[in-house]
């Protein structure tokens, strides 16, 4: 099969230790925290209050904003309390804290849902409260119902899977190849896409085969490996890769006829359709120079992450940073006490030794950063206006268009914080846009 | 207390390519150049090269203690420029000349610009023309290599003026007059050759320069036909040194492949023009200079088209 790819990229380590790792089951965690917003768009408002008593599966944050996904109690167990809390990114989020009980009682209610037209269908993938899990979070039923003027010919499923490290996809599609197959089938029946085609990277040659031989019998689904580089799978890229359009700036893949979904999204999918059971926990690979046992944990949702690292057989030396999602693009915590949530793919824990940052020194326009960009911005250019502030002169050299894959910081030899000074330039032009 | 996590922007890993590994391949690219320099041209060139790079590393120490900027010797930049100036030098220059280059070089091109990356035109060049136009006899007395005879002609005087052209093996080897560093073209290409391995370079400057200096001298060879002649001019003068290590510093070429090829075939065409048509037997050095001068116009004008189908401005 012809390997495809796109221009740019960059070839970090892989690092994929936990490849052969089967997917272990961690057990309840001493407590949860859920948190309210776990998806990009509107915030759930809590349903519950300190002192109910929930069941698994229970819907225990919702809302009536359309870009949104309820939220769903992982244990059984007592309310302990519903606070504000900062998780991430600085802003405080409603997290609804509870005691597990131990029994894992399932609320009475869960059943396969009944669905007989699109609507039913779409109404089914929000109350499953699933949410993009490759790592943007964005709600699937919205994703799922494109705007009228667009016309979807296309699914993409995501296994690229190209960040260092992280094997949870690749478990996916050698634990749960059929559900693959069938969410698939059932996305295309319901959305009435005509095809789906699986972009996956060339290094993971067994999911390739699992997958080809569970999708044989199903023209309208083609398994399509695609080159092993640094970000192939981010959307924008992944398409190009796979179709040959490009997302116009701004614009949505549904604009250029495609739709993309991660493949543990559309596999949890086919489950829930068969069982009724929500969102309620995820795959996470665990590991890092500092983890013990690096492993891939299937974690209840709210788990709070020191506990999946002690579950790991804890830390060999100290940690210096911990990530949650790959190197390239996850985000580092300052505490330990932070839960699992749905788009958590990854838990990286790194040694002082490797979690240091190497001091930046001047740009010597040598053009790797230029060469590696897969959007062809021009990062070095972006990364000085930025620093001398000139944020509009940044927003018309395209820096809206950069997706933090972070390629060009990667590469940079003069070791520049490019990616976060785009960071910092996008942020300004948004803060300006909205005054 | 809690334990202390580093918090930062991602990427949290990064590549190993440092500045300092980039300008220590250079380096080492030169080493074979510099070998043949020391071989062809004894003691006294072995000595001037050394204290060329020595001088400017210490130009580059001084200025940034009295710029109270950071110091920047440990990037091995400063050894490169002195390096390359070294070997643009004629092996009977005196020693204090090549002193007055490397502080032009290192102090005025180099850092009242801003240091490593802020240069706008190649030092090292930019301090060779400056000690033509002060010193013009002695920089442009050669010696006869492998002995002590002075006033040898360089091939592309020989070319221009007439005369026994040397054989092609010992342009080949070194075995004629020149700078330094420009003699051997085994020597340079062996060097090119390792930059491309390590990807320090691309081919497109150092072989579009060369292919269209190639080109423009048979078609405008003065007499007449005769593939000889577009192959001296490839394995003469500077053309080499300059299209493989000079032509290609990061600093002072373009950003984008297609601005590299236009950068290059300015190179090349003006190279031409100059050895051709004006009293000058040489023209690589002003060839690039020029068109370091041009980079942020073609950069310019040759900005890779966005994803999505935006253009940079």
């Amino acid at each position: 099969m012809k390997i495809r790819s796109f221009r740019g990229g960059v070839h970090p380590p892989q690092s994929k230790n936990t490849l052969e790792c089967e997917t272990i089951k961690m057990g309840i965690p001493e407590k949860v925290v859920i948190p309210m917003a776990q998806h990009i768009g509107a915030p759930c408002k809590p349903l519950v209050k300190k002192g109910d008593t929930v069941k698994v599966g229970q819907v225990i944050g919702d809302t009536e904003s359309y870009v949104s996904a309820p939220v769903h109690s992982s244990v059984s167990g007592t309310v302990t309390s519903v606070d504000t809390r900062i998780i991430s990114f600085n802003r405080p989020i409603t997290c609804i804290e509870i005691k597990p009980d131990g029994l894992q009682e399932v609320k009475e209610d869960i059943k396969p849902p009944v669905i007989s037209n699109r609507d039913d269908f779409l109404k089914a993938v929000r109350e499953s409260g699933l949410t993009g899990l490759g790592g943007a979070g964005f709600p699937a039923h919205v994703k799922l119902n494109p705007p009228g003027d667009t016309n979807v010919d296309t699914l993409i499923i995501n296994a690229a899977e190209c960040e260092p490290y992280i094997t949870s996809d690749y478990r996916e599609c050698i634990e749960n190849t059929e559900n693959i197959v069938d969410g698939i089938r059932a996305v295309l029946k319901w959305t009435g896409i005509s095809r789906a085609i699986i972009g996956i990277e060339d290094n993971k040659p067994e999911a390739i085969r699992k997958l080809e031989k569970a999708s044989k019998d199903f023209s309208e689904i083609t398994v399509q490996s695609v080159k092993t580089i640094y970000p192939q799978g981010a959307e924008k890229i992944l398409i190009r890769t796979l179709t040959g359009r490009e997302v116009p700036s701004g614009k949505l893949p549904a604009n250029v006829g495609c739709i993309v979904m991660n493949v543990t999204s559309v596999s949890f999918l086919a489950s829930y359709l068969k069982t009724g059971m929500p969102l309620i926990k995820k795959r996470v690979t665990v590991d890092g120079s500092s983890v013990k046992n690096p492993a891939n944990v299937e974690v209840l949702i709210g788990t709070p992450i020191e506990e999946v690292f002690n579950f790991c057989g804890g830390f060999t030396t100290e940690p210096g940073k911990i990530i949650m999602g790959g190197p390239m693009m996850g985000v580092a915590f300052y505490s330990m006490d932070l839960p699992v949530i749905k788009n958590t793919n990854a838990l990286l824990a790194f040694s002082d030794v490797h979690a240091g940052l190497p001091e930046e020194t001047s740009c010597i326009r040598c053009g790797r950063c230029v060469k590696a960009c897969p959007m062809n911005l021009l990062p070095f250019e972006l990364d000085r206006l930025v620093r001398a502030k000139l944020y509009e002169e940044a927003g018309q050299n395209h820096i809206l268009d950069c997706m933090e894959c972070g390629s060009c910081s990667y590469t940079c030899p003069a070791k520049r914080r490019i990616t976060q000074s785009i960071r910092i330039g996008k942020d300004a032009l948004k803060r300006m846009a909205n005054k | 207390m809690e334990k202390r996590l580093i918090v930062s922007s991602s990427p949290h890993i990064r590549s190993n390519i440092t500045t300092w590994g980039i300008m220590l391949d250079v380096i080492i690219a030169l080493i074979p150049a510099t070998g043949a320099a020391v071989w062809f041209f004894g003691l006294r060139a072995a000595a001037l090269i050394a204290i060329t790079v020595i001088s400017s590393v210490f130009f580059e120490y001084i200025m940034r203690k009295i710029l109270k900027r950071s110091n920047t010797i440990g990037d091995l930049s400063a050894v490169v420029t002195g390096l390359l100036l070294a070997l643009n030098l004629p092996p009977t220059l005196p020693v204090w000349m090549a002193i007055v280059g490397a502080s032009f070089a290192i102090v005025v091109v180099k850092q009242l610009f801003g240091g490593i990356g802020q240069n706008f035109v190649n030092p090292a060049l930019a301090a060779r023309a400056m000690l033509i136009v002060s010193y013009g006899s002695r920089m442009t007395s050669w010696s006869e290599p492998l002995s002590d005879i002075v006033s040898s002609a360089t091939p592309l005087e020989i070319l221009k003026n007439g005369g026994e052209m040397p054989g092609l093996l010992d342009m080949l080897l070194g075995k004629i007059g020149g700078s330094l560093g420009e003699v051997s073209a085994i020597a340079l290409l062996i060097g090119g050759a390792y930059l491309f391995i390590r990807q320090v370079i691309s081919w497109h400057i150092p072989v579009v320069f060369c292919g269209t200096v190639f080109i423009l001298a048979f078609v405008l060879n003065p007499d007449g036909f005769d593939i000889l002649y577009p192959l001296y001019h490839i394995l003469s003068g500077g053309l080499l040194i300059g299209a493989i290590f000079m032509a290609t510093d990061y600093t002072t070429s373009p950003m984008t492949r297609k601005g590299q090829i236009i950068y290059a075939v300015g190179c090349g065409l003006l190279t031409v023009v100059f050895r051709l048509y004006t009293n000058m037997p040489e023209g690589v050095s002003y060839a690039i200079l020029l068109m370091n001068v041009a980079v942020p116009l073609i950069d310019r004008y040759t900005k890779p088209k966005v994803y999505g189908g935006g253009t940079n401005v």
